[in-house]
């Protein structure tokens, strides 16, 4: 279906059905329950888990694909934010336009930083990439501040232009962003018993977007182009020994995944119209790393999966305190319940960076090819079980 | 006129002359073999020819082109083609992906942005290079990871890789070093064939005298950086010059 084959339309289906029904999937335990704070199914983190998705799926057209590391992506996360704000203020609080600007903008920049970096390779291109990335950071929190609005960050005003909408609504506040007149903000909250589900009109447009992200993905990596970035990583020499010019596929490569990037900025200050510097920083650009190595990079649905690994744990393990805790605890004697309380404290609110560090050094160490090569093995395992002789050596590396 | 023409080329490292006043014409169509003991400067004349190295001076001519200033992809979109000491393939494709690469770098040139077609929906690169499989005699193995072939096998891929290309030159540097006997005469009899049913021009390096006297039309002897003597393989095993130089250690 739509020129894919059959492995890859289940796989388009399974993320497709795992972001629209995010709603119910992230939503198990009833409101009000003990366990309620474990869900994650509210419209703000919902977003974040498919705009960072959409980060992720293109970061790793660069990386896993061609090998090649960056840690600058934040870079153009910040600059499809930048402009899509500045859409906002200009010209109409339309998304379509906003994301549109954010996604040329960023790729003109990443043409840019793609060009200087791609002249060196492996940790000098790392290195280049996140130079120009602390360098964008820099300049946004000072010398750009016309543009950016410095540390305060870009905002919407009550005297914006806005030439092709209004400056301000009949009740004098500032209009919201929508596609078309459905506002992003809108919200209907369905009550079934004693769940409340929440299907947000900004999740879906996001949603929407990975889904067709997502398959732009699936068809890059099973096209030509897509084999030869794949011969990048595996042996320039003989690429260029082939008649095969690989600068142009890296940068071509780069300016793709650059553009993902600034969709992914665009997206989020469609959500939540503003744009700070900080969306620029290097942990920015670390944290998509982390999402598609923990996913497992190179595979498709890998980053999807990082991604929303990740966020999860950090809005919901964070949220976890110490009296969360003592009231987990409770029924154990008093000491007891202290020195557990103590032991785990580390491990969560503030601490939960600790946490995601020893995972990722788990998945690491022990599953290379991250999260995905976690599911295979346990599927292999599953199907090991059932039919003791099916060959074990026959696994597919790129899912 | 030979297809390639090198003249008076010279290329110095440092303190050290690698390569001084070399003449060299390949004739079209023929295996021309260039040998020489260790330091003599084939690979340095190899490399000058494929672009990973610039002469100091004199010229390379390909076809009546220069290929100096040229980058390697050029000079192999030129019509050369390499085939490297250790087989250099793409370890994480398949084998048919492999032989497509050239295939695609073939049909559409060294850049070509085919982001959204699916590959296997491109029948002629794929027949081309099935076609090519079988005649390596590795159909069967389409499937596998390139780097988990034999030794062997690796070298005839790399082998069938350049000739999907349909080259003019092929370049081979020591394509059996470090080869048993069995897997160099394998490669002895692939080249043989190759040379035989193609009309293609091969200029090898080698250091295995049995290698070269099976396949040579024409032998180019090189000592210290400069060509001693070129010549067809009946002379040059009579050359009391070469003798010395080169084949008096093993003969």
């Amino acid at each position: 279906m739509f020129g894919l084959d059959k492995r890859d339309t289940s796989l388009l289906m399974i993320v497709a059905v795992l972001t629209l029904f995010a709603p119910f999937i992230l939503n198990p335990f009833p409101t009000g329950s003990g366990l309620a704070q474990f869900n994650a199914g509210y419209p703000d983190l919902m977003q974040r888990f498919v705009i960072f998705g959409i980060f992720a799926i293109g970061f790793n057209i660069l990386f896993g694909l061609t090998g090649y590391l960056s840690f600058g992506h934040a870079a153009f996360l910040g600059v499809g934010s930048y402009s899509a704000v500045w859409m906002f203020k200009l010209l109409s609080m339309n998304v379509l336009p906003a994301i549109l600007l954010s996604v040329i903008i960023s790729g003109l920049f990443a043409l840019v930083i793609g060009y200087i970096s791609l002249r060196r390779s492996g940790i000098y291109f790392s290195i280049l990439t996140l130079a120009f990335a602390q360098m964008s950071f820099s300049l946004a929190y000072s010398v750009l501040t016309p543009i950016t609005n410095g540390e305060t960050g870009l905002q919407l005003t009550l005297d914006d232009p806005r030439v092709l909408g209004v400056t301000a609504t009949a009740d004098g506040s500032i209009p919201v962003t929508n596609l078309f007149g459905l506002e992003m903000r809108g919200t209907y909250e369905m009550v079934v018993g004693p769940w409340a589900f929440q299907f947000n009109m900004g999740y879906y447009l996001c949603a929407l977007v990975l889904i067709a992200a997502f398959y732009l993905a699936i068809r890059i990596f099973r096209s030509p182009f897509g084999m030869m970035l794949r011969a990048v990583k595996s042996n320039q020499q003989r690429m260029n020994y082939t008649g095969l010019n690989s600068k142009p596929y890296t940068l071509a490569a780069f300016v793709i995944s650059g553009m993902y990037a600034g969709l992914a900025g665009g997206l989020m200050a469609s959500m939540d119209p503003l744009a700070g510097a900080e969306r620029m920083q290097w942990t920015a650009s670390g944290e998509v790393v982390l999402m598609t190595i923990l996913g497992g990079a190179g595979t498709l649905i890998g980053p999807v999966l990082g991604a929303g690994f990740i966020k999860y744990f950090e809005n919901i393990f964070s949220k976890i305190n110490d009296n969360v805790l003592h009231g987990w605890f409770a029924i154990l004697p008093d000491g007891l319940e202290d020195f557990i309380v103590f032991v785990v404290h580390p491990f969560i609110g503030k601490g939960w960076h600790l946490t995601l560090g020893i995972l990722f050094m788990l998945v690491v160490i022990y599953l290379p090819g991250g999260l995905v090569e976690g599911g295979q093995r346990i599927a292999g395992w599953v199907r090991g079980n059932k039919k003791p002789d099916a060959p074990q050596s026959e696994t597919k590396p790129a899912e | 006129m030979g297809i390639l023409e090198v003249k008076n080329v010279g290329k110095r490292f440092g303190g050290l002359q690698a390569l001084s006043d070399v003449n060299l014409s390949v004739r079209e169509n023929s295996v021309h073999a260039i040998i020489g003991p260790n330091g003599a400067g084939k690979s340095t004349l190899l490399n000058c020819l494929v672009g990973k190295l610039i002469p100091d001076t004199g010229s390379v001519m390909f076809d009546g082109q220069s290929v100096l200033g040229r980058a390697p992809y050029e000079i192999n979109q030129m019509g050369i083609s390499r085939v490297f000491q250790t087989p250099e393939i793409f370890g994480d494709l398949s084998v048919l992906e492999n032989m497509m690469i050239p295939c695609l770098a073939k049909r559409d040139g060294s850049f070509e942005l085919n982001a959204i077609a699916n590959v296997m929906s491109q029948r002629d690169i794929i027949e081309t290079a099935e076609r090519m499989l079988e005649e390596m005699n590795m159909a069967d193995k389409r499937h596998m990871n390139a780097a988990s072939l034999s030794r062997g096998d690796k070298r005839r891929l790399e082998i069938g890789m350049c000739l999907s290309q349909e080259p003019r030159l092929l370049l081979l540097d020591e394509p059996t070093a470090g080869m048993a006997r069995a897997d160099t005469n394998n490669t002895i009899d692939l080249l043989k064939q190759i040379s035989d049913e193609r009309s293609i021009t091969i200029a090898i390096i080698e250091h295995d005298m049995h290698v070269v006297f099976s396949l040579a039309n024409r032998i180019t002897v090189l000592a210290q950086g400069t060509p001693l003597v070129e010549d067809d393989p009946e002379n040059i095993r009579g050359n009391p010059k070469v003798r010395e130089a080169y084949l008096g250690e093993s003969a």
